[in-house]
């Protein structure tokens, strides 16, 4: 007979089982127990003691996406739990693997309104693969185990699990086993051949086929084989946000990103493409605009591993239902070999009309304050093109999302789903620590930053590498874009006052410098790259900078804004 | 887009915090549940929920998808009335005397095929099962005479299907296990 433990220990113990090594969290009085028993336990399980939830759950999901390993949070009850609420609601948004042990008051008093008692399970299903309630410790190690199990197979998401106070301090038997199956969940569903070969069909009947790779690429590893199926089928590739870096930028077949801020050819060849194959990716409205004229004249054909995705947004015309790599590999050797090179080229046409009119003004700016483009091309460069590349929200995403130079994949770290300002931070804490052999590539905006800026604590604490690039327009830029293009230049509310972010730095004893222009800019990039630890660059950015092109929400994909003034000509 | 009254069957595991689970997935998506019955299925273990929603099809598709979603659920479908054999259950409670006064209170319970639960001075229970319109039409008739207490309960429902989908997923998925694929 095994010895008794607590349900704490058994906790701690059950996290070992899963392979865990990084837990970040925040104590209190509805977790002690457990933070008592993880006093004896610090040798084998690291804690990272971040300075606010909302940051334990970015950073958790920074280490999973970069890793693909499932992020760990543990919190106290009440206000800790509703503190991890946006993070959890992210991870669910962007299927990022992530387990949140929350703390809940003594079983006994549950629904009497106890101190520091709210209804975690009730708030966070909706935003949960699973959140369950542990009021035993006999249910520990079986939670657990369903936990991981849930959040990192098939399309990963977050998991929640409460744990009440009483089950922490109760003796039990401890033994775990891995979960392996549930009845009522396939995660991943068996390749049905007739959808394999009904798809390699339609795309061997296609005259101008065009790949999405999604985040689901990247999940399920299949970067090699979507890069051979495009090979072998001369089938241009086009990336969604958070599918970047599924393919090498500068691979010969791979055309860009889609989407609001995308490329022009992506986005216009949408419309023009007699077939479209998305892979692990969810039509979501920033990549269709309006979905009454999105790829009306195209079949469609859908991959994902899960199917509540097929029909949601956009109609199919065909669907493979699994994982992207098991897909990718079966149709693999169906695909004929093509030439496409008329419908490969017909991109460089938008390519060029993009280069002159949007990249050249933004990236290689000769006057004029300094752009965001042209520093974040600049900091990729210098990072050998090898950095990963972590971003908040705003312009700051969507510039850095551009400009960066993708080499390999787990390049991109970013909050698309939520769209959540101050996921950055803390993310690039997650992601540093994740592959500490990296270049953590960090670019905010003075707005976000701003949000979890207190992580900074962590980063002293931790002495975690990362390399912040803040591109400050001292406004909420991209609101102000919006108010620019769509309310008459009424910039309500979005203007900023910003402190010293320098001494902010240097008070967390973080080396840091302003650049004011662009003849040190290099210069700094290149202090902070060699730099033996965390950096912060403040980078005065024009304040009027804007991300363009832009298809302005709601419109075709194809109706494409060059600047403020000028429309892209549709033949 | 037309709407319809449409029957989603859910069988799942028993697992607590479903109902809210598979209720916030209408809610969200702003369509209303018109009756709800959560009761055992013909499969030890198994529970099934049979809830019914006026909308339309491309959404109810969605709706059944997102719920089948859950973990703990283990398939769900969905429903026109022509599909399924169903029935509710109501109860209608009338001031005894006002119905004595009736001369043809034997007629109207022949014609609905309505039961006498109870009878007291006071009050008469009476129960009738049947459709909607079916248990509708005997609420107006006793309208007149004061119904104190109306209840309706919600749909119950069976396939009219020779196929029981839920049986055969669950031994698809007990020889999936046996044969290690999972
Ligand atoms: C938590 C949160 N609040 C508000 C928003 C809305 N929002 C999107 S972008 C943006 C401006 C961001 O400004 P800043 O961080 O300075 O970055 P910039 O756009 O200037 O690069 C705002 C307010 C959001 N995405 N997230």
């Amino acid at each position: 007979m095994n010895e008794k433990i607590t349900g704490a220990e058994a906790l701690l113990k059950s996290l070992l089982a899963e392979g865990v090594e990084l837990i970040f969290g925040y104590p209190g009085g509805a977790i002690i127990p457990v933070y008592d028993k993880l006093y004896d336990y610090t040798d084998r399980l690291k804690h990272i003691l971040v300075r606010h939830e909302q940051g334990a759950t970015h950073a958790a999901q920074g280490y999973a996406r970069v890793t693909g390993r499932t992020g760990v949070v543990m919190v106290t009850s009440g206000p800790a739990a509703t503190n991890v609420i946006t993070g959890v609601s992210d991870a669910m948004l962007d299927s990022t693997p992530m387990v949140v042990i929350i703390g809940q008051v003594a079983s006994s008093t549950l629904g009497t309104d106890a101190f520091q008692e709210t209804d975690v399970v009730g708030i966070t299903q909706p935003i949960t693969k699973w959140a369950y309630q542990i009021r035993r410790p006999e249910d520990v190690a079986w939670a657990v185990a369903r936990a991981f199990y849930i959040a990192n197979n098939g399309r990963p998401g977050p998991v929640v699990l409460d744990f009440t106070k009483d089950a922490q301090t109760a003796m039990v038997e401890w033994n775990h086993s891995k979960c392996t199956y549930i009845r009522s969940y396939i995660p991943c569903p068996k390749i049905n051949m007739a959808d394999i070969e009904r798809v390699a069909a339609m795309i061997n009947a296609a005259q101008r086929p065009m790949i999405i790779s999604g985040h689901g690429v990247m999940i399920a590893g299949a970067e090699k084989e979507m890069a051979a199926v495009a090979e072998k089928g001369d089938i241009p590739v086009v990336s969604t946000l958070l599918g970047l870096s599924t393919m090498p930028s500068d691979h010969r077949l791979y055309k860009g990103m889609l989407g609001m801020h995308g490329n022009i050819g992506p986005n216009v060849n949408t419309n023009r493409c007699d077939l479209l194959v998305a892979v692990g990716m969810r039509f979501d409205d920033r990549v269709t605009g309006d979905v009454d004229h999105y790829a009306r004249q195209a079949k469609i054909v859908h991959i994902d591993i899960d199917s509540a995705e097929f029909d949601k947004n956009i109609k199919t015309d065909a669907t493979i239902h699994a994982d992207a790599r098991d897909a990718l590999e079966a149709l693999l050797p169906l695909i004929n070999h093509a030439d496409r090179t008329r419908w490969v080229e017909s991109f460089d046409r938008y390519a060029k009309i993009e280069r002159e009119k949007v990249i050249d003004p933004e990236v290689f700016p000769t006057e004029g304050s300094l752009r965001m483009g042209e520093v974040v091309h600049k900091v990729s460069k210098a990072a050998g093109y090898k950095g990963v590349l972590v971003t908040d929200v705003g312009l700051n995403q969507m510039l850095s999302a551009r400009y960066f130079h993708y080499a390999e994949p787990r390049s991109i770290i970013t909050s698309g789903g939520l769209g959540t300002m101050g996921f950055g931070l803390p993310a690039s804490i997650g992601a540093k620590m994740g592959a500490p052999e990296r270049t953590v590539c960090f670019f905010t905006g003075d707005g976000g930053l701003q949000m979890t800026i207190q992580e900074l604590g962590t980063i002293m604490e931790y002495g975690t590498a990362v390399k912040i690039i803040l591109l400050n327009n001292n406004f909420l830029g991209n609101v102000r874009q919006w108010q620019a293009l769509f309310f008459g230049g009424r910039f309500s509310q979005t203007p900023m006052v910003n402190p010293d972010f320098v001494a902010i730095a240097n008070a967390y004893g973080i080396a840091a410098e302003n650049v004011a222009d662009r003849e040190s800019l290099d210069g700094a990039i290149e202090r902070m790259l060699s730099h033996d630890g965390a950096y912060l660059l403040n980078v005065n950015i024009d304040p009027e900078d804007m991300v363009f092109p832009m298809t302005p929400a709601g419109a075709p994909v194809d109706h494409v804004m060059l600047n403020a003034t000028e429309r892209l000509e549709l033949d | 887009m037309d709407q319809q009254l449409y029957t989603v069957t859910v069988f799942s595991e028993n697992q607590v915090g479903l109902l809210n689970q598979i209720s916030i997935i209408y809610t969200r998506r702003g369509v209303n549940i018109e009756s709800l019955t959560v009761s055992p299925s013909s499969i030890e273990g198994v529970h099934k929920f049979t809830i019914t929603s006026w909308s339309d099809r491309t959404l109810m598709e969605k709706i059944v998808k997102q719920i089948e979603k859950r973990i703990d659920v283990l398939k769900a479908f969905l429903y026109t009335d022509d599909e399924i054999v169903y029935q509710e259950v109501a109860l209608y409670k009338v001031p005894t005397l006002k119905l004595l006064d009736e001369e043809h209170l034997e007629d109207i319970i022949r014609h609905h095929s309505a039961r006498i639960l109870e009878i007291t001075r006071e009050y008469t229970v009476l129960e009738k099962t049947g459709h909607n319109d079916e248990t509708e039409a005997l609420f107006e008739e006793l309208k007149r005479y004061g119904i104190t207490q109306f209840v309706r309960s919600g749909r119950v429902a069976v396939t009219k299907s020779t196929v029981e989908y839920v049986t055969l997923f669950l031994e698809e998925q007990a020889r999936r296990r046996a044969e290690g694929l999972i």
